[in-house]
């Protein structure tokens, strides 16, 4: 399965987090999250800082690969943009490249408009990253560099003692 | 999908829970929650119906320590096992690093556990997996019950392969904490094969 194994050295995941930083910023957002299709958050920022992330990205994962079940049903590929309206917060869910999810919190000090016209840009320059670092995993030959290249059954035990 | 963050120093990886209905998957993740440590578990969401069948999954994340400096975190999903819940089953596998199948023990779900089990292997080939290569367990749930089937038949029908077997109660949690720790040390094992 390493096909499907993503593995982000620190500079990778400083440039994602440079990206959304700025969409923060740009978008005049509460918090942004880039989540991967399967549930795990990649990377986060802005002020929510500390709510449960971990759900958040697992169910951003289930409501796009659900949505994306309806969109096959219709015969479309995919329903790439959600919003969803919320009486305080509202959320803008947006799929980036072929793998990730962009989404971005944001409330009355914002609107849909700008964070629509921001996430266009930042969603851009997250898929040419990630389409980067696919094709740089892809160009090592398989485990290189992994941290689990040396461990040992001992350490693998230690875990469950 | 395993993520291996090397900013943050962080390995997640993906276990499914599969199994028919009723078979006691949403109950083996009860148990693991309420018998965890909370500063190694996050929330366990479960997205069910009103009469508590689960109804997309259930998620559990658990953090189960560090090796070689990175902490280890296993995000556990189960699948609804109502056979109409298909499409929600596929979405589910997307990314899976290892699988457990929980049997039903009770002889009259014999037909549905062999039915679920054939499902696993469509649905993962779908994606792209073979079942013989995925980090794989079964759990023989339900050993208390007056009906349940002997385990070599269970055995026969369910684990030609010989896949790391175990016997189980989730309801009082005999077994529950043994098929995730096999579970958890195949995904383990897979990785480091990765790296080796």
């Amino acid at each position: 399965m390493i096909q499907s194994q993503l593995v982000m050295q620190k500079e990778d995941f400083d440039r994602v987090l440079g990206i959304i930083q700025r969409l923060v910023r740009d978008a005049n957002a509460k918090g942004v999250f880039v989540v991967d299709k399967a549930g795990q958050l990649i990377g986060e920022a802005g002020e929510l800082r500390g709510i449960d992330s971990t759900s958040l990205a697992s169910l951003t994962a289930g409501c796009i690969a659900a949505t994306g079940g309806l969109a096959k049903i219709l015969g479309e590929e995919e329903f790439p943009i959600h919003f969803h309206q919320g009486e305080r917060d509202n959320l803008h869910m947006t799929v980036v490249g072929e793998r990730m999810i962009l989404v971005v919190v944001f409330d009355e000090r914002s609107s849909l408009g700008l964070v629509r016209l921001r996430v266009k840009k930042a969603g851009g320059e997250l898929a040419k990253l990630f389409e980067d670092i696919r094709k740089k995993a892809e160009a090592q030959p398989p485990g290189a560099g992994s941290p689990f290249a040396e461990i040992t059954d001992d350490d693998i035990d230690n875990l469950f003692s | 999908m395993s993520f291996i963050n090397y900013s943050s120093r962080e390995i997640n990886c993906k276990i499914v829970y599969y199994g028919p209905g009723l078979c006691g998957k949403t109950t083996n993740l009860q148990h693991i929650y309420q018998k965890t440590n909370p500063d190694v578990k996050g929330k366990m969401i479960s997205l069910a119906t009103e009469t508590e069948r689960t109804l997309f999954f259930d998620f559990l994340p658990l953090a189960l320590g560090e090796i070689r400096g990175f902490k280890t975190r296993f995000h556990l999903y189960t699948v609804p096992g109502q056979v109409f819940y298909d499409a929600s089953r596929k979405l589910i596998l997307k990314g899976v690093d290892g699988v457990v199948f929980v049997a039903d023990s009770q002889i009259e779900r014999m037909e549905a556990n062999i039915e679920s089990l054939d499902n696993l292997k469509v649905n993962l080939k779908e994606q792209g997996y073979d079942l013989s290569k995925v980090p794989y367990v079964i759990q023989y749930n339900k050993r208390d019950v007056p009906n349940a089937a002997p385990l070599a038949e269970l055995r026969r029908l369910l684990n030609p392969q010989g896949a790391p077997e175990f016997e189980a109660c989730a309801t009082t949690g005999q077994g529950v904490f043994e098929t995730l720790k096999a579970v958890a040390k195949l995904v383990l094992t897979d990785l480091k094969k990765m790296g080796g």
